[in-house]
């Protein structure tokens, strides 16, 4: 380093080369905290603008679909008449001369359908119904999928083989045919069970919604199912529970400290791109007849009706078919921010 | 034209980090002359291989050059365009990774990914590099080279891997090679062979080699020169024969008395360095090393040591030898 | 290979059966018959069809009667559609099914894989961002808001298209549009997220140190082992498309099997149902074992077993 000679450009004081004391050079360690896996997780979200955004859209929806119908002045069955195939924001000849007499009646935002009735509380109910079907159906496979991974690849050896074959068989009948068979077998036991007391609720939510159900925990867990399978195999191999297990760690310990924090952020990311993935069946099913029972609405069905007359009223069929888009993509982009920011194996 | 082969000034290189600026290397100044080899020696994250990658322009997202110059058999590196670097990397640098499980691709067998090398950078004709694929298996003594030239990497062992990742590095007869902590990843025998081998190899071959680790034991045996890396800078550098019997930096003193010998005394024990390296998100004002430091003084909390010359080659950035220093000149 | 192929055969067969023998004894669980509906015929007519379909035979008679004419190749006659047989029908249909879904999942990949590539070399820039935005709402929109926003704007206002029926090219834009939409997002994400990873791999590096172009690196190095995640995907997905979506045949009166099947489910016409169920269900595990062999193929640290 010949040009770099020894300079002394700042002024050196005999005191300066006294040795430090212990605190002054603890002072110069800054720790970065640690924080946890949580914690971390959580501040990412935070900071991911798009996911942010979505949970928003996705807790207005909530609102919408869930709080407002409650004190809206319309109901999602009532036949309004003289106001068949209103235009948004129109109101019917009775309505008007109310209006015109002084009364405040409340607009119809998006219109009425060709049965007259208003339209925005039909597309609220229509969202609180795929809503429900999403979060319930997913709720029905996260179980039933996560149990039965787990169990096959916790056994492994022929259960996991036999159990494996079983999701293959699933997997390779075609949903739309189980689905209405089942809607169609389940129509009659559903219609008994009706009459029975404390089950009054079938009715309202009709037989095909819940035989929906019924095909959602018999069909689709079988995805989940898989990477769960996967997961535990990979964890259950992976050289840190062998670490901790030959440290002595106990089996219970291992589950919550390895297994679960490992495991936990892709079944979180799994299960919230699952929802959206429910929804998209459902909106399918209602679109092809199959989904809800009317006069119950849902956005799929909602679309299906508003075919025939698209030419002379778009807006009934874009309304619901572009907000079955918006909450599809906002718990997608939610759920691609849960994994940026839980997944610890993408972490960088 | 400089008279060494690799000549870095002054480089200084970050990288830009959602969480802020990590100064990698802080003012990296490092030469060596054809065919010599230089060891560079150092704790992760000291920025021994950010500094070779840089050289080879391998330097990975988001780093980015800010400062001073790398120099290359005459060209200045950090100044090539992407096509002339490429005409460099693999012919007349070369480079080894560390992990040899990973660093072969899975898909291709091992001949087609060392005639890769050998027809991007040579007029042979491919039956040529075939030959000539065989000729560097031998060299790195791998025997029925016919037969591994089919297989592909998963079929091989770990020594197996990195001695067709030397012959990869090997195929233009490379006037430089980085072996970037190139036994770390092996078995204790098998490392034993590949340095044997490397060592063969530069006889032969005459190439210079830059020999990155954490080891001392590896560089004392192999290197003309050692570079001694804490938190992006060079705090010594000098022979192995300065290092190793004249340390001046506190660090590399630490590092030495915490090699195992072969001729200690009974219960003599290794003496560890206390602490944990710096957080490069932040670094210390003064000298990195002085929290981890027996002799810190108030001074290396504060300010930064200057480089010290303490002979042809060897020099160190310490306060204490500052103070040495002032204090024979203030004798005379 | 050929042990191999042989022991898949022997599993394809187990579960085509199994899945033949569910749908089976599932469609007979569910009330109504295939003559139930046609009210003018009277109970004397339908004993005597149902007599002529061996319908009136205990269920597990009627099922070993099936098998053992499925065995053969023989998947009976339809019970709606008179005088045709299940063959006869799936032939007819299955090739305007295959035309319109293989045309798709052409586009899907021809699209998908290059875009997905360039979002992934270009990370973190504007194209990036645009790719990725494009491809998220891709996976977002379900098929029949495509088809109807599709038939609304080219069919009905601008009336470029022809809304039904597949009697020339221009028949066939629409429904590829809508069927290719959703997979073409899809391949987008996952070469996108396949390629970032395979680009941070070791073996990238090294090809870049050996002096190897950015071109080339990715084409040779890193394309073969960044499509395998999207070889498994298209191979189901191949199989669901060709035999045709519900929804798109539905909305574009495409006379295909997709809306075949549904006639034949809401109609009770078992043997075509049955049919067309192993039908599929042969074509998805066919499509898997080629999937497995091309995995194979691609990547030779596999080993078929």
């Amino acid at each position: 380093m010949k040009e770099n000679p020894v300079s002394f450009q700042l002024k050196l004081n005999p005191e300066d080369f006294l040795p430090a004391t212990q605190e002054e050079k603890q002072s110069q360690v800054i720790m970065r905290e640690s924080v946890s896996f949580w914690k971390d997780g959580g501040r990412r979200l935070v900071k991911n603008k798009v996911a942010m955004v979505s949970i928003v859209v996705i807790i207005l929806v909530m609102i919408f679909s869930f709080i407002v119908p409650s004190f809206y002045p319309y109901s999602y069955k009532d036949q309004i008449k003289g106001a068949n195939n209103l235009a948004p924001m129109q109101y019917s000849e009775e309505e008007q001369a109310k209006i015109d007499a002084g009364e405040s009646v409340f607009p119809h935002i998006f219109g009425t359908d060709k049965m007259g009735r208003d339209y925005a509380i039909r597309v609220m109910m229509g969202s609180r119904i795929s809503l429900l079907v999403g979060l319930i159906a997913t709720g029905i496979i996260l179980i039933i999928g996560s149990a039965y991974g787990s169990i096959a690849a916790f056994f492994g050896g022929w259960v996991d083989l036999v159990m494996m074959r079983i999701v293959d068989i699933i997997y390779t009948i075609p949903d739309i045919l189980l689905i209405v068979l089942l809607s169609f077998a389940l129509k009659e036991p559903l219609g008994h069970l009706k009459d029975v007391p404390g089950f009054a609720w079938v009715n309202v939510v009709g037989e095909n919604l819940i035989s929906i159900f019924v095909v959602f925990a018999l069909l689709y867990w079988v995805g989940m199912a898989r990477m769960v399978r996967s997961q535990v195999l990979m964890l259950k191999e992976s050289e840190y529970v062998t670490a901790a297990r030959a440290l002595g760690v106990g089996s219970g310990k291992i589950i919550k400290r390895h297994l679960l924090t490992n495991c936990i952020g892709t079944l979180i990311v799994t299960t919230t791109l699952q929802i959206p993935s429910s929804i998209f069946t459902e909106s399918f099913l209602s679109f092809l007849g199959m989904g809800v029972a009317v006069p119950l609405p849902s956005l799929g069905s909602l679309a299906s009706d508003a075919i025939n007359g698209m030419n002379t009223y778009p807006y009934l069929l874009f309304i619901p078919a572009l907000l079955i888009s918006l909450i599809i993509l906002s718990f997608n982009l939610l759920g691609d921010g849960l994994r940026d920011a839980f997944d610890p194996k993408l972490k960088n | 034209m400089s008279e060494y082969l690799v000549d870095i000034k002054n480089e200084r290189l970050s990288f830009f980090t959602p969480a802020g600026e990590v100064k990698a290397l802080n003012d990296v100044s490092i030469h060596l002359k054809e065919g010599e080899v230089l060891g560079i020696v150092g704790e992760s994250g000291s920025g021994k291989s950010v500094t070779a990658y840089s050289l080879m322009g391998l330097t990975a997202y988001p780093g980015k050059l800010i400062g001073g110059s790398l120099y290359f058999n005459g060209h200045q590196v950090d100044q090539m365009t992407d096509k002339e670097m490429r005409k460099i990397r693999g012919n007349e640098i070369s480079i080894i990774f560390q992990d040899p499980m990973t660093s072969l691709n899975p898909v291709y067998t091992i001949g087609n990914q060392i005639m890769e090398a050998i027809l991007l950078h040579t007029d042979k004709s491919k039956e040529q590099a075939r030959e000539r694929a065989k000729e560097l298996l031998e060299l790195v003594g791998i025997n029925e080279p016919d037969k591994r030239l089919k297989q592909y990497p998963h079929e091989l062992s770990g020594g197996m891997r990195q001695r067709v990742m030397i012959a990869i590095a090997l195929a233009c007869e490379p006037k430089l090679l980085i072996a970037d902590e190139p036994t770390t990843a092996l078995d204790v025998t098998i490392q034993a062979q590949i340095l044997e081998l490397m060592m063969d190899l530069k006889k032969k071959l005459g190439m210079a080699i830059i020999m990155i680790t954490h080891d001392l034991g590896v560089v004392a045996s192999m290197c003309d020169r050692i570079a001694v890396m804490y938190a992006g800078k060079v705090i010594e550098y000098g022979t192995a024969d300065d290092i190793f019997y004249n340390p001046k930096h506190q660090y590399t003193k630490g590092l030495i008395r915490s090699i195992p010998r072969i001729d200690a005394k009974e219960h003599e024990r290794l003496i560890p360095i206390e602490g944990t390296p710096v957080d490069m998100l932040n670094p210390p004002k003064g000298c990195p090393f002085a929290p981890r430091c027996e002799e810190c003084m108030k001074i290396c909390l504060r300010e930064m040591p200057p480089v010290t010359d303490l002979g042809d080659v060897h020099y160190t950035q310490c306060w204490l030898i500052q103070k040495e220093e002032m204090e024979k000149g203030a004798a005379k | 290979m050929l042990k191999y192929i042989a022991k898949r055969i022997g599993l394809a067969v187990v579960t085509v059966w199994a899945v033949a023998t569910l749908t089976f004894f599932l469609m007979n669980m569910v009330p109504g018959g295939p003559f139930l509906s046609e009210k003018a015929i009277s109970p004397q007519a339908t004993a005597a069809l149902e007599a002529k379909y061996g319908l009136d035979k205990p269920l597990f008679q009627q099922y070993l009667t099936y098998i053992g004419g499925a065995v053969q190749g023989d998947f009976g006659d339809s019970l709606k559609q008179r005088g045709r047989t299940v063959t006869e029908i799936i032939l007819m249909k299955f090739p305007v099914s295959a035309r319109v879904g293989g045309i798709s999942v052409l586009v899907a990949l021809t699209l998908g894989i290059p875009l997905g590539c360039i979002a992934a070399l270009k990370r973190g820039k504007f194209l990036d961002s645009l790719i990725s935005v494009v491809a998220t709402c891709g996976i977002a929109v379900p098929s029949f808001v495509i088809c109807t926003v599709l038939l609304y704007t080219f069919g009905a206002k601008l009336k470029l298209l022809p809304t039904v029926g597949l009697t020339s090219w221009k028949n066939y834009i629409m429904p590829v549009m809508a069927l290719s939409f959703y997979p073409t997002a899809y391949i987008m994400r996952l070469m996108r997220s396949s390629m970032l990873d395979v680009l941070g791999q070791d073996y990238m590096r090294t090809a870049k140190a050996k002096g190897v172009s950015g071109f080339v690196s990715l084409f040779k190095h890193a394309l073969r082992n960044a499509i395998l995640p999207v070889v498994t995907y298209v191979g189901p997905m191949l199989a669901y498309t060709v035999t045709g979506s519900f929804v798109v045949e539905k909305i574009f009166t495409i006379p295909g099997l997709g809306g075949e099947f549904i006639g034949a489910i809401n109609g009770r016409d078992y043997t075509l149902i049955m049919g067309t169920t192993i039908f599929l269900a042969t074509l998805i595990i066919v499509m898997n074992v080629v999937v497995d062999i091309v995995y194979k193929i691609v990547d030779p640290r596999i080993k078929l077993k």
